[in-house]
């Protein structure tokens, strides 16, 4: 692709806001805040990647949604470079990412509360994306992913996963 | 955690000492990742299965990223793959505690309770080493420590403080395990040489971290610390207990019987 017809970086982030999560469908990579940077290096596109957790099994995944993302867009040079610092926070996730992931029953990660839970201080009071009650309780710290853990809800009585910050 | 690593110093460190120190972090990881795993499946509770497989994935994945440091460093050609899957038990480098059994939960709980109390202040001050290689994995594997010694001090002290059945069954673990924590500390010329040059903490510092977090959570959980005794020692330099063999048999079994396999 030669430099002329390169498309722009705020182009390809547009493109790269459609491929969804492969864990968490209804958030896009971008929203997820792991899209560190986009460069065009001559006919080559690199795009800088920050894992959420070291052992996501999605982490390869994600790098081949990004790769044939771009690939069908007419990109046919694609470098994805791991950064690992900064390390990926939850603050990350854009504010659309909390809405999308409130509506699909996740609770998003109380904000400005990354490493909240390092070294032991109490949990953040999180609200039940069901019914709005915050008289919620932690099931387990773990839940169904890594990035999230178990919560229920004492007032609607519903379980539900809180996506933890971090 | 208060630990840092020493302000940066002139003195450099040799790369087979980066190496063999990046080697000792993936070890430890891998084989205790390994050791949890064991529980997928068969743990007393839903919960627990799924925390437990949690904290397994991100000790692989954090020796994935240690071994291919290794790698890295070594420059021999070998990846992160062939330093786990191609290695004989002397070659590898992780402390005795991790490749313990799991025995029963209570056992494996006093495993990774008394491994999370010094991974997490080590990782933390591995986060400010001078070797940025170290500083970077470092800080994304601390986050993720924090949260498996919130899990595992929190049931250390449920189980110890729970049931006459379960206080008995933590001291048993608390008291069999102790013998393998003092090579948590036990400083060597490579740990020595990291420390000088600011690429690691002092060991006599985590010590102090470990102590006063393990003495608080032992009396709340209604647990008596054992008296210092004899020190198990010689995982760091390929010196392991018979358990070791056992594991990795069936976690190399695939790579050994058919060489080069891939998904």
């Amino acid at each position: 692709m030669d430099t002329a017809t390169r498309p722009p970086v705020e182009q390809i982030r547009s493109w790269l806001d459609q491929v969804p999560d492969p864990e968490i469908p209804v958030i896009s990579l971008v929203d997820l805040g792991i899209i560190r940077d986009l460069a065009w290096e001559g006919d080559t596109l690199v795009v800088t990647v920050t894992p959420t957790y070291s052992g996501c099994p999605a982490t390869a995944v994600i790098n081949l949604e990004i790769e044939n993302a771009l690939h069908a867009r007419g990109i046919a040079r694609v470098e994805l470079r791991r950064r690992l610092s900064p390390a990926w926070t939850t603050d990350w996730i854009s504010d659309a990412g909390r809405r999308k992931l409130q509506g699909y029953g996740i609770a998003p990660p109380v904000a400005g509360t990354a490493g909240c839970n390092l070294g032991g201080d109490a949990a953040p009071t999180v609200a039940c994306p069901h019914c709005g009650s915050t008289a919620t309780r932690l099931v387990s710290q773990f839940g169904s992913t890594p990035c999230k853990a178990a919560y229920r809800c004492t007032d609607c009585l519903e379980p539900f996963d809180y996506f933890k910050c971090h | 955690m208060a630990a840092t690593a020493p302000a940066a110093h002139p003195a450099t460190v040799p790369g087979e000492t980066l190496f063999e120190y990046a080697l000792r972090l993936g070890d430890n990881g891998l084989i205790l990742g390994h050791r949890v795993s064991e529980w997928c499946g068969v743990s007393p509770v839903l919960e627990e299965d799924i925390a437990l497989a949690n904290v397994a994935l991100d000790l692989i994945g954090q020796a994935t990223l240690w071994l291919g440091l290794a790698a890295e460093l070594e420059g021999k050609g070998r990846s992160a793959d062939e330093l786990a899957f191609l290695r004989d038990a002397g070659g590898f480098r992780n402390l005795l505690l991790v490749e313990q059994p799991n025995g029963d939960f209570a056992q494996t709980l006093a495993r990774q309770y008394f491994f999370d109390a010094w991974h997490h202040p080590l990782l933390a001050a591995l986060a400010t080493s001078s070797e940025p290689r170290i500083a970077e994995i470092a800080e994304k594997a601390s986050k993720e420590a924090a949260y498996h010694l919130n899990r595992s001090r929190d049931l250390v002290v449920r189980l110890g403080d729970g049931t006459p059945e379960s206080h008995g069954r933590m001291q048993r673990s608390v008291d069999d395990l102790w013998p393998y924590t003092g090579e948590l500390f036990l400083a060597d010329p490579v740990d020595e040489a990291m420390a000088a040059a600011g690429a690691a903490p002092a060991l006599s510092d985590i010590r102090a971290l470990w102590d006063a977090e393990v003495s608080a959570t032992l009396a709340q959980a209604t647990l008596r610390r054992p008296e210092p005794g004899y020190v198990q020692k010689g995982g760091k330099r390929g010196v392991h207990s018979e358990h070791l063999g056992f594991l990795l048999a069936e976690m190399q079994f695939l790579q050994r019987a058919y060489p080069g396999a891939r998904w």
